[in-house]
């Protein structure tokens, strides 16, 4: 029962930094992106903040066998950048630039009851399931 | 904190307004929430790995929950309970919940959502798997994808703003739904 209270409380604290942050704020988002108009360099110490963490506790997380609740510790083992990894995050990009909204924050924005987050999270699982078809016909060499 | 002014995609910039080449938003600059909201979020991601062993990638969360081990359905559920929690709990401490609606019409909020679903997955993660946990890894596949989707965010906004007639088109197409 530990497992799910914990995450609950993670992905709370992740909310409220999402908030904090302004990153669930489409318009801050896309001032942002405008590097060409009014640029709001914001999200820059948004990434600088949350990466800054991430520098400083992985190494030392990760040297650790097991975590504090006796997991594995389960990081991605694949190196390869490949066109798959190129293609997908520029069509990710893309959407982000139109919409002002990456996966995070058009959940708290989902939450919060924008009317725009709730279409927008409808079209992304709409895509999740468009992926799931597309990699099972396409790339998966049936056994 | 203040509201920004909202950001109209449709709104046609002049032409030649300054000669220098960055033009700063001091007005919407909020460094200091910014900085403390992303140590927030890095705070989060380094405790689900401490405690799960797992890297706080929302769209791959996401993906999992639904289509994903069903050993690790529950946890994934739970992360993303907490998430949609987060703005009633902000608005619980006197926060206001977020409720600026994104500047997109409803024709390029669904292409931007399939086009969101799609790539992250092809890609493999998100602004938080790759942009924040990914590169605190050191890892050099997700800096690709970050620079990546950083290069074609920052390439749209420019398009849909700096391009009038883009803008004129797209408010026809979305006039006619």
């Amino acid at each position: 029962m530990k497992k799910p209270l914990v995450s609950f409380l993670v992905g709370l604290v992740f909310g409220l930094g999402l908030i904090l942050s302004g990153m669930s704020h489409p318009d801050k988002v896309l001032g942002f992106l405008d590097i060409a108009g009014l640029w709001d360099p914001s999200l820059a110490l948004v990434m600088a903040g949350a990466v800054g963490v991430g520098l400083v506790t992985t190494p030392w997380l990760v040297r650790r066998q097991k975590t504090l609740l006796g997991e594995a510790i389960q990081l991605p083992s694949n190196q390869h950048i490949s066109g798959r990894l190129l293609v997908g995050s520029l069509m990710f990009g893309a959407g982000w630039g139109v919409a002002g909204f990456c996966p995070g924050p058009a959940l708290v924005g989902l939450a919060s009851g924008m009317q725009s987050a709730l279409i927008f999270v409808g079209a992304m699982f709409a895509g999740f399931a468009i992926f799931r078809w597309l990699d099972n016909r396409l790339y998966q060499v049936p056994q | 904190m203040d509201r920004e002014p909202e950001l109209d995609i449709h709104a046609h910039p002049p032409i030649d307004q300054s000669p220098s080449p960055m033009n700063i938003d001091y007005a919407s600059f909020s460094p200091a929430t910014a900085a403390l909201g992303g140590l927030l979020i890095g705070l989060a991601a380094a405790a689900l790995l401490a405690t799960l062993g797992r890297i706080a990638g929302i769209s791959g969360i996401l993906f999992g929950m639904v289509w994903g081990a069903s050993s690790d359905r529950i946890w994934r559920m739970a992360f993303i309970l907490g998430l949609l929690a987060a703005p009633g709990a902000w608005t619980l401490f006197g926060g206001i919940a977020p409720a600026s609606e994104s500047p997109a019409e409803l024709p390029a909020l669904i292409i931007a959502g399939l086009l969101v679903g799609i790539g992250t997955q092809l890609g493999s993660g998100c602004t938080s798997g790759h942009g924040v946990c990914g590169l605190a890894r050191r890892s050099l596949r997700s800096l690709a994808a970050t620079l990546s989707f950083m290069t074609s965010g920052f390439l749209m906004v420019g398009i849909i703003q700096q391009s009038p007639s883009l803008a004129t088109f797209i408010s026809f197409v979305s006039s006619k739904f």
